[in-house]
């Protein structure tokens, strides 16, 4: 038996996770925690934020995210892998700034939009 | 002078929810001032995501949930004034302001919405002892310097504060490549969210030290070290508890502020509590046809509040312009009760209530299996379970107008205490 | 060769520069840090003592009073935030109603106008949130607060755009006496001059002793303090004092030129450069205000501070040529009522300088006259008429204390221009407020990195080494 805190909300439900018992979930809320203490247990993901460089623009950086939740043992690659992105204004929220991020199949798309 | 119907001081979330939501009821003529350059406030600098789970049903980062607004107000015919500084409000609902490509101005506005903000406190706030060296700085304009100008603020960091922000800060840190040694947090629980200790710090094995604080401050230019104590149940360092971390960065969060200085100057009524003007249950301050929402209003933990808090507001105001101001021929005060810190609205002026009125507030300790009760004199009037509280996670309640039209004498009490289960 | 070198640019160097520079004479101020007044100067009561405090026919009694009646003068021409409050001195007990005669009797020998003594209920009028407790108070008109700071950055200012040299980060380590006169060593090469004045603060005995000269100490004593918040700063009017005791003139209250309320010091032995603050300390001052003043609400503290007296333990300012070196003047041992008497001291010195020779010859035009715009004090129409002219007038970067953009580049076009963010914050207020440049701090710093043509990172809080970034985020992984 695993005890998580739930992060997919601000409630933060304290969940547990039966390990034997594939993985059964009880004390969330809602379905998405539910299937967040399973994803917990078997191979847990984040969605990672941050910021790459912006050329063309008032603005040095731009802000960006995963479009989806990326492994978290990748999260610090994948943020290191941020360094080398560079965007040029005019950018616009969702915009596919790096494609596959690290290879986990996963676009890194920007996160506002930003006229040159 | 010009006139406005509605003028709106702030663009940030509460400015830009209360703008829309005013314009969505049919007030065409509003000016929103906003001091950046951007709209957006302070949301352009949260990076993270974690916003608009209530209000879009999806997670959000702040630039995106900011974004969204600014789309929402671009097909609207407010008129936006960026990089314009609000110095004063009157009582008469005169607006000074003063911008580089227009000077100072005045305008007189019909109604206005406050939405300022708040800020953040800081080390003097908290008396930290020690060296006066660089390299100590307030969670927030770290994180400006880091996501919005994209400048590092240090290496190795100690975070004094478990406040959202805190938090937040040491995962951005550490995914910037820095090295972050600690959280460090007076009380016996941290002040944010559960999610973001797990997602902040465990993600990174970064330990959170509660009950333990700062004491000394060690560094001859650059911050060198810092030294950490525990502290007794009186929140007193121990001697003999010391233990020191080399560092070269101390963030500080340690609290938020409401940035009320123009509503004092307006002469509007306080809350020793809140730090924000005492409100009735649409927002609207002692003086009549001027609203507060937001976290000029009270320190909030999710925008979606704000922008919900903020849309009650706007349309308050266009009621108030429309229709003139309310009456009532009763109205009740909310008092805080037991374990109760503060409460939002402070009034309720019983013929406005309508259907009913949302009560925020914030209980004073961890609570686990719980009932809040709303008493009116000595008579209990409403109970609401709860399974957790803990200061810093906002509580709310509803009560029915016609409940509250049920009530004796002029006030009632919000309580917080321990249930069975 | 100069006329003069003065060593330290604290508010006595920047006095005797003033003094100086409207005559014709050669003139070189060597200050050891990157900005003017940053030692004592920069962090005291900033009060204007009336002068009822030092011994009679000291140096301190006749140049404390003197010195206070210059100031006003000097703060109107130099546009330097002054006001005379007026003080108290507060009697708790018989003994300190004794000690009020004293003062008095003092003070009147020492020729400080006005002095009165109030009954307890008498000061309350004047002061109501005094405690119950006060039994008496010794009132002084002519008491003043001013911002120190800026008193010696306009007395150095005006010297320098009266053709003195400024030198800053530019530290004295070695003198040698030569055939005429000195040769001063520093960092940016050997200075010669035919006299020295040496205003080095807390290191006055050092530079003493770089000619061989030990006949004084300095021992310096630390002092701690509360600024609070313009919340706060009308819960007084006047500067209230305590009883003086050994170790200085005790815990005072006092509303400051900005319109906050200053409390302390603590008086405590320390290291020259010690301006930490310790939780004993603040503890200190809290109790010890708490007896004058109850009401004082510490909750809305913004900034804790501490400076370093540089006192010399013999009792007097030390205001004299060297026993055996001639040509070598000190004003040295420069603690409390340094900063009123500053003015006085220099018009000694100068006075001392030319009965050793040095000619006094007045320039045929001297600037004595400085202003600078502070946005927040001006009304609409004159506010405008700046936005006009520069629109960044109309840009408000630091919102607590309502400082324009515009004032910042000013500043930096000023004749002494700031190389860090306290810098400018000295000068313009911008951050001094109550969120302590929590909003205004990363703007400073990209309009300084932007005009001073540097990288962000290279822009320190103060001192070099004092940084506050560490460069780009895309390098923090390298």
């Amino acid at each position: 038996m695993k005890e998580l805190t739930c992060i997919v909300c601000p409630n933060g439900c304290r969940l547990r996770v039966d390990e034997e018992n594939g993985c059964r979930v009880t004390g969330n809320a809602c379905p998405r925690g539910g299937e967040y203490g399973k994803n917990e247990v078997l191979h847990p993901v984040r969605v990672l934020t941050g910021t790459v460089r912006l050329h063309g623009a008032a603005l040095p950086r731009c802000p960006v995210k995963t479009r989806s939740p990326i492994p978290k043992e990748k999260l610090l690659e994948a943020a290191r892998a941020l360094c080398h992105v560079d965007v040029q204004a005019p950018v616009h929220t969702g915009d596919v700034v790096l494609p596959d991020l690290c290879g986990t199949g996963v676009d890194l798309v920007a996160a506002r939009t930003i006229l040159s | 002078m010009r006139e406005h119907q509605l003028v709106v001081v702030g663009g940030g979330p509460a400015g830009l929810s209360a703008a829309l939501s005013a314009w969505e009821a049919g007030v065409t003529d509003i000016l929103l001032l906003e001091r950046d350059k951007y709209l957006g406030g302070i949301l352009n600098q949260c990076v993270h995501n974690g916003f608009g789970l209530h209000r879009f049903k999806e997670e959000l980062t702040g630039p995106e949930y900011a974004g969204r607004f600014i789309d929402l107000l671009e097909s609207t015919a407010v008129q936006v004034k960026t990089d314009a500084m609000v110095l004063s409000v009157a009582p008469d609902k005169t607006v000074r302001y003063v911008s580089p490509d227009g000077g100072c101005q005045t305008v007189r506005a019909g109604a206005v919405v406050l939405a300022m903000g708040c800020r953040e406190r800081t080390r003097g706030a908290i008396s930290v002892p020690g060296a006066r060296c660089s390299g100590i700085l307030t969670a927030g304009a770290a994180q400006r310097f880091l996501n919005i100008e994209g400048q590092m603020v240090g290496r190795r960091v100690v975070i004094l504060g478990s406040g959202d922000i805190g938090l937040i800060m040491a995962r951005r840190m550490t995914l910037e490549g820095a090295k972050v040694l600690a959280c460090v947090e007076l009380m016996p629980y941290s002040g944010g969210l559960n999610r973001n200790i797990v997602q902040c710090l465990q993600d990174f094995d970064i330990p959170l030290y509660l009950s333990h604080t700062v004491t000394n401050i060690i560094g001859e230019k650059r911050l060198e070290k810092v030294v950490v104590s525990a502290v007794d149940e009186g929140r007193r360092p121990i001697p003999g508890t010391e233990r020191t971390f080399e560092c070269d960065t101390l963030l500080l969060s340690v609290g938020l502020l409401p940035e009320n200085e123009l509503t004092r100057a307006l002469g509007a009524e306080m809350d020793l509590r809140t730090n924000g003007a005492v409100v009735y249950e649409n927002m609207e301050t002692s003086i009549p046809g001027i609203f507060a929402c937001g976290n000029v209003l009270q320190v909030h933990d999710l925008v979606d509040f704000v922008s919900e808090e903020s849309a009650r507001a706007g349309a308050a105001a266009a009621d108030y312009i429309q229709n003139g101001g309310t009456t009532s021929r009763r109205t009740l005060r909310v008092e805080n009760g037991d374990a109760v810190t503060y409460t939002v609205p402070q009034r309720i002026r019983l013929d406005a209530a309508g259907e009913g009125v949302q009560v925020f507030f914030r209980v004073n300790r961890v609570f686990g299996t719980s009932a809040v009760t709303v008493a009116a004199g000595e008579k209990r009037i409403a109970r609401f379970k709860r399974e957790h509280m803990a200061p810093g996670e906002m509580e709310r309640i509803f009560l029915p107008g016609k409940l509250l039209a049920l009530a004796e004498g002029d006030t009632i009490t919000v309580s917080a205490e321990e249930a069975e289960a | 060769m100069q006329d003069v070198i003065i060593i330290g640019c604290g508010v006595a160097g920047a006095a005797c520069a003033y003094r100086l520079s409207r005559f014709r004479l050669r003139l070189t101020v060597l200050e050891a840090l990157s900005d003017v007044a940053g030692g004592t100067t920069k962090a005291n009561s900033a009060i204007l003592h009336a002068g009822y405090d030092p011994e009679p026919d000291t140096k301190m009694a006749r140049l404390n009073v003197e010195g206070v009646r210059m100031a006003e003068e000097i703060c109107a021409k130099l546009d330097v935030p002054y006001r005379k409050t007026g003080s108290l001195v507060l009697a708790f007990s018989r003994e300190d109603r004794a000690l009020l005669r004293t003062l008095l009797e003092r003070g009147e020998k020492n020729g400080v106008a006005g002095l009165g003594l109030l009954s307890g209920d008498e000061a309350r009028a004047l002061e109501p949130e005094l405690s119950g407790a006060v039994l008496e108070a010794l009132l002084a008109p002519s008491a003043a607060i001013v911002n120190p700071w800026e008193y010696a950055l306009a007395m150095a200012e005006t010297a320098v755009r009266n053709g003195v040299e400024l030198r800053r980060s530019c530290p004295v380590t070695a003198i040698a006496r030569e055939e005429e006169g000195f040769a001063v060593t520093t960092p940016q090469g050997v200075f010669r001059a035919r006299y020295i004045i040496n205003a080095a603060g807390v290191h006055a005995d050092r530079v003493h002793r770089l000619i061989g000269e030990a006949s004084f100490t300095i021992r310096p004593a630390k002092g701690e303090y509360y600024l609070l918040d313009k919340s706060e700063g009308t819960r007084v009017s006047r500067v209230i004092f305590q009883c003086p005791g050994p170790m200085g003139k005790g815990v005072l209250v006092s509303p400051t030129v900005h319109g906050n309320l200053i409390v302390g010091p603590t008086a405590e032995p320390s290291g020259p450069e010690d301006t930490s603050n310790t939780a004993r300390g603040l503890q200190t001052v809290r109790e010890l205000a708490a007896r004058s003043v109850p009401g004082v609400r510490f909750r809305e503290n913004i900034r804790n501070f501490a400076g370093v007296r540089a006192g010399s333990g013999r009792g007097d300012f030390i205001i004299e040529e060297s026993p055996t070196v001639p040509g070598f003047f000190n004003a040295a041992g420069i603690c409390s009522p340094g900063l009123s008497a500053a003015p006085a001291i220099a018009d000694e010195l100068t006075g001392l300088l030319a009965e050793k020779g040095l000619p006094l010859k007045e320039k045929e035009s001297f600037t004595d006259t400085r202003r600078r715009v502070r946005f927040h004090d001006l009304d609409d129409r004159a506010r405008n008429e700046l936005i006009a002219a520069d629109p960044r007038y109309g840009r408000v970067v630091c919102r607590c204390e309502t400082v324009t953009e515009g004032e910042i580049l000013a500043c930096l076009r000023a004749p002494i221009p700031p190389a860090s963010v306290n810098g400018v914050k000295r000068r313009t207020g911008a951050g001094m407020g109550r969120c302590q440049g929590g909003f205004c701090g990363p703007r400073v710093q990209e309009i300084l990195a932007r005009e001073l043509g540097v990288p962000p990172a290279a822009v320190p809080l103060e001192e070099p080494g004092s940084y506050i970034l560490t460069g780009e985020t895309k390098e923090a992984w390298s």
